[in-house]
């Protein structure tokens, strides 16, 4: 077997890792699964490319390559751009639906119904605006260097993983170390008595939505810039999200990247060894066996 | 022409009613247990194929064909749909509430994969053709066609419509309320919920993969991009908008979406310019998930609601880990 499925796999983990931890956090703390998660992602890479593009147009110097990499300048301010953009559109859906929702009381799986609804608007809405033709945010070619072992990788994907470290460790030492931090513990703990303690809940929702968008819209681009960007994007990764946020122990971030990890890496494996077609079921199987056999997942705690 | 519009009407109404036997059994699980199944293409899509591999005359490159008579195929279908939503549910009502939500769009994906891949016994992406349709003597006369199996279709939906009936208002249907309502009452009462769940989500599996069987006889052909999710989607819109809990409800939603969902592609394929009508029935779409969460905030209820036998405050705060929630 070509070891070169180990950095496909790692780096197909790294984006769906980034992309459960949004999951695991909203799925904690607001205590519903977010089937409109995805749609954060294609979100972020699409206003990625809208925002970079019309950049590209104010100036040309922003588009040509910085060194080694395949974009210019126009992508990372892009990125920042769009991070806060997907942010806002979270907060907007939340403002719109799920907090009148919640206000009322409704029952989870009213919340999980109307993520549906949500989800399916979101993404015809980018199908509707930017039509279902693959895009990229730059046509340049890359060649992979060698890293020895047999495994190549192009400067943009070692570039992303880099990131996606930064990322995670940031987010657990801002789950960990602060004081809002503490706050979404806390939350995801018990809503009521948080809110006793003087925990000021509705905010901490509103970071947990702006976190997990931006995490998403960071893995969007990240898909975007080393597969392609689709309307269907993050619809396509939803399962595999879902079964690492499970796989991983719903609340823990550092189970969810690990778990993501998992499922990138088997995805990979399957490819190798059964064949390309099959890649999407293997979330499914992972989901199953989690199921049967840990439903609290590797690092949750029992219901 | 008349005779057209009537053969046209008589179409219509045929399918409507192969959505409306969709929807009720999306509402024995969502309407009467509060089981969500985000994976109804699935079911649909197991029911119609084995149906299909047991009735169609033998094809030398696929296996099956069968050639079984057409009822042979439905039940088939409906047995093949219920193993498998019972086996879904199995692993999960245990569970979270969430769990089954997230394994059934599991189940969705991979059957969809199933179907494309596993080309020897599905045709793959070219489906499978010439499935014997009901009164295929008639075919010559599209008008007899078309109301004979208008007529037969309608049977099957008075028919499981007053079977429904009597189950939801059997002992069982209370139970299976009860639960809904509030499990901890009903386990202090000594009913097991996940038993009661369990049979409930496996007869409504079942039935959509009746469904998915009336709908590819019908048609004559299926292919897997009759099941993709867009179909969940729409079926959820059917009981949503009917009034989720009501069987009356879930066909007259079905009739309704189904007619909205017909017109609205028909004036897109008549007013839009061809190169911007994928554009458009995306908008379609869209259309949908909006009215389907605007539906949930303003009307939660549907058209017509539950009825006399609902037990009061299904949208109110239930359970304390609800209430603490109320910010």
């Amino acid at each position: 077997m070509n070891p070169q499925f180990l950095m496909d796999g790692l780096i197909a983990g790294a984006m769906i890792g980034l992309g459960a931890i949004g999951v695991t956090l909203t799925y904690s703390i607001l205590r519903f699964a977010n089937f409109a998660h995805g749609e954060l992602l294609s979100w972020g890479a699409y206003l990625a490319m809208a925002v970079s593009g019309a950049l590209g147009m104010l100036s040309t110097t922003l588009v040509k390559p910085i060194a080694p990499f395949s974009f210019g300048w126009s992508l990372p301010i892009a990125a920042v751009i769009a991070i806060l953009l997907t942010g806002l559109l979270a907060l907007a859906v939340d403002a719109l639906l799920f907090g009148r929702l919640r206000r009322r009381g409704s029952a989870v799986i009213i919340l999980v119904m109307a993520s549906f609804g949500a989800s399916l608007a979101l993404r015809s809405l980018l199908e509707f605006i930017f039509t279902s033709k693959p895009a990229y945010y730059t046509k340049a070619l890359q060649i992979a260097v060698k890293l020895g072992g047999g495994l190549r990788a192009t400067p943009d994907q070692l570039l992303s993983l880099g990131l996606t470290l930064v990322a995670v460790i940031a987010i657990h030492l801002l789950m960990t170390r602060t004081s809002i931090g503490r706050s979404m513990r806390a939350v995801s703990e018990n809503p009521a008595l948080a809110g006793i303690a003087g925990v000021d809940v509705r905010k901490v929702i509103r970071v947990v939505w702006f976190l997990g968008a931006a995490l998403a819209c960071i893995a969007g681009i990240m898909t975007g810039l080393l597969v392609q960007i689709r309307p269907y994007l993050g619809h396509d990764l939803l399962l595999p999200l879902f079964a690492a946020a499970i796989l991983g122990g719903i609340g823990s971030v550092p189970g969810a990247m690990l778990a993501g990890l998992i499922v990138g890496l088997s995805e990979a494996a399957a490819v190798q060894l059964v064949g390309a077609e099959w890649r999407a079921a293997v979330s499914f199987v992972i989901l199953v066996i989690v199921l049967l056999v840990r439903p609290r997942g590797l690092f949750g705690r029992a219901a | 022409m008349s005779l057209d519009i009537l053969a046209y009407g008589a179409f219509f109404l045929t399918m409507a009613l192969t959505y409306a036997i969709m929807c009720l059994g999306l509402n024995i699980q969502w309407g009467q247990t509060g089981l969500f199944n985000v994976g109804i293409a699935a079911f649909v899509a197991i029911g119609a194929y084995v149906s299909a591999i047991l009735t169609t005359p033998e094809t030398p490159d696929r296996f099956g064909g069968f050639d079984l008579p057409i009822v042979v195929g439905w039940l088939g279908a409906s047995i093949a749909a219920g193993l498998a939503a019972w086996l879904v549910g199995a692993l999960t009502i245990r569970l979270r509430s969430d769990y089954l939500a997230i394994a059934t769009f599991g189940v969705a994906v991979s059957v969809q994969l199933c179907v494309l891949n596993i080309q020897p016994l599905t045709g793959g992406a070219f489906g499978v053709g010439f499935i014997p349709r009901p009164f295929g003597s008639l075919a010559g006369n599209p008008l007899t066609f078309s109301l004979a199996n208008l007529a037969l279709t309608a049977c099957v939906v008075l028919g499981l419509y007053l079977a429904l009936e009597h189950l939801t208002k059997s002992p069982w249907g209370r139970v299976l309320r009860a639960i809904r309502e509030d499990e901890v009452a009903a386990q202090a009462l000594g009913k097991r919920p996940i038993r009661f769940r369990l049979q409930a989500f496996t007869i409504g599996g079942a039935i959509m993969g009746l469904a998915g069987a009336v709908q590819g006889h019908f048609i004559g052909f299926i292919a897997p991009d009759n099941y993709l999710p867009i179909l969940t989607f729409q079926v959820w819109a059917m009981l949503i908008v009917g009034g989720s809990g009501n069987n009356r409800g879930a066909i007259l939603g079905a009739v309704l979406v189904w007619g909205l969902w017909a017109l609205t592609a028909a004036a897109v394929s008549a007013f839009v310019p061809p190169e911007q009508q994928a554009r458009a029935s995306s908008l379609q779409i869209v259309a949908i998930g909006v009215g389907l969460c605007l539906i949930l905030l303003l009307r939660p209820r549907g058209i017509l609601g539950e009825g006399r036998s609902s037990i009061a405050g299904r949208f109110k705060p239930k359970s304390k880990a609800q209430q603490k929630f109320k910010e």
